[in-house]
């Protein structure tokens, strides 16, 4: 009985030693090919789109770097960065990024493309914002206390949506009903809240492109100049954190913003409509 | 009802055509949750039957701990290791945040106090019916221990699986801590997670079915071998 007992540990032992140095054998292969490897620290809407799905095999085979990708949101993408567990950040909230910059945390800001924001919503649009500005649209969904989903989670959108409330003249941290609902997840889990309860959204062009439980929601405000949506990339500081692979990081952010790789951008197209919009050598953005 | 015949067509069919990068996902779901299991039970089964055995100090708070844990939440676990693991905490220096290794340690934590506390409440009838008369036999309680395990090893082979069950399950710490990289950290879970913030529904719901009958094949496998090997 006893030895029974022994030899199914031994057998259960061997059999979970198995299959786990499978997995490593498998991990490690990868990273001995490809010891070049960085993690960037960027947002859902990049990965939720596709992008990096479409990018990164690009990437590694143009400069061999392995890129890791943590999808987080543009606040906690920075804070990882800040933490030193990450080499690069590949953000959307300018504001946000020359904080970061002014901190010490990050080397220099590569501007790298753009897409835009629209507000989605029901295609009935029961409070009627179709076509509207951006202010008005949002002034409108207040009055009439229209369900509107806010991410509420600090990401580059939730930025993006603070401001233009502000700029629509609404305090919507003091001023706001249960009609707005702040959900502090990623675009997908917003946008299937949206879904799910007719309500209107903020969401940036290439997540939405992606999306594929729209329900009844539709397109309503889009091509407000406010609605910009601008992406960019910054080497986390070694002189904060000796551990980042500066060198790689700075070899992937060079390829990004080389001819070579804003027209590969330009190229990651979904039922041939393009997601981003490369814009690397324009100095203000 | 659309969703639920969609997903139950997609999970055939990723069966049928199990591509490289499902196969991946299979096998790191399953090395991390058997061995973070496995970790569990190393640590938690002698723990548990000691609490059982011996008369210590402070015991049933002990007891009254683990079973609290049982309710611990994976995310909060996620989160603690994270800042034990991250380059500025503690273990920063390990550089092992991000990696399938901080998956394996959270989701060992997660399993220790399940199997403490399973093991505890099964050693302890063991020991009510048994105990007495391996001491009579002059064994100590420390020799007595092992023929006792061996007498409860269904049981521990039910906590063995609950701790697996619980790893294989969650999504709050691994997600974390291992940040869900394609191709080097994700699992079943957090590609499920993934798939439902694309709003690629079905695809999540298919890769649900799946992980069921992963989990299903595990503790088969699991019980057959206990079978087997016990004689029965």
């Amino acid at each position: 009985m006893k030895r029974l007992f022994s030899s199914f540990c031994v057998l259960a032992t061997i059999a979970v030693a198995s299959l786990s140095a499978q997995g490593w054998a498998q991990n490690q292969s990868q990273n001995q090919s490809q010891n070049q490897s960085i993690v960037v620290a960027s947002t859902t809407s990049t990965q939720d789109s596709g992008l990096f799905g479409y990018l990164l095999p690009i990437v590694r085979q143009k400069t061999g770097i392995e890129v890791k990708v943590l999808a987080q949101g543009t606040g906690q993408a920075l804070d990882t960065a800040r933490r030193g567990d990450a080499d690069v950040v590949f953000v959307h909230a300018k504001s946000a990024e020359e904080k970061f910059l002014a901190e010490g945390f990050g080397v220099k800001r590569y501007p790298v493309m753009y897409n835009d924001f629209v507000v989605v919503g029901p295609k009935e649009d029961p409070a009627g914002i179709k076509g509207k500005d951006v202010l008005t649209a949002l002034q409108t969904i207040k009055t009439k206390a229209a369900p509107f989903v806010s991410r509420g989670d600090r990401s580059g959108t939730h930025i993006a949506e603070l401001k233009l409330w502000n700029e629509a003249g609404i305090d919507i941290a003091k001023d706001h009903g249960s009609w707005y609902k702040e959900i502090g997840q990623g675009m997908g889990p917003a946008l299937n809240m949206a879904s799910a309860s007719n309500a209107y959204v903020l969401t940036d062009r290439g997540t939405w492109l992606a999306f594929q439980n729209r329900g009844d929601l539709a397109i309503l405000v889009e091509g407000d100049k406010r609605l910009f949506n601008q992406y960019g990339v910054m080497l986390v500081n070694p002189a904060k954190h000796p551990t980042v692979k500066a060198d790689a990081g700075q070899r992937f952010i060079d390829w990004l913003v080389s001819p070579e790789g804003q027209s590969v951008i330009a190229g990651y197209k979904i039922n041939g409509q393009q997601l981003f919009y490369p814009n690397a050598n324009d100095p203000n953005a | 009802m659309n969703e639920f015949a969609q997903a139950l067509d997609t999970a055939v069919s990723l069966i049928c055509h199990l591509d490289a990068e499902l196969r991946e996902i299979v096998f790191l779901s399953l090395g991390v949750s058997l061995t973070a299991a496995l970790l569990a039970f190393v640590v938690g089964a002698p723990l548990g039957t000691a609490l059982a055995i011996y008369r210590i100090r402070g015991k049933s708070m002990l007891i009254v701990v683990a079973n609290a844990l049982l309710g611990l939440p994976p995310v909060v676990v996620g989160l603690a290791v994270y800042l034990l693991l991250s380059r500025s905490g503690p273990l920063g220096s390990l550089g092992i945040l991000f990696t399938p290794t901080a998956m394996i340690v959270a989701q060992a934590i997660l399993g220790v106090p399940i199997v403490v506390a399973l093991v505890h409440r099964i050693m302890v009838d063991v020991w009510a019916s048994y105990g007495d008369a391996l001491l009579v036999d002059g064994a100590s309680r420390l020799r007595a221990s092992w023929p006792l395990m061996c007498i409860g090893r269904e049981g521990l082979l039910t906590a063995f699986l609950a701790a697996f069950g619980r790893a294989i399950a969650e999504v709050g710490a691994i997600i974390v801590v291992g940040g869900n990289i394609r191709g080097y950290t994700r699992t079943m879970t957090t590609a499920i997670a993934l798939e439902t913030s694309k709003g690629d529904l079905s695809f999540a719901l298919a890769l649900g079915i799946i992980l069921v009958i992963l989990s299903m094949t595990v503790s088969a496998v699991s019980f057959l071998l206990g079978r087997v090997l016990t004689g029965r």
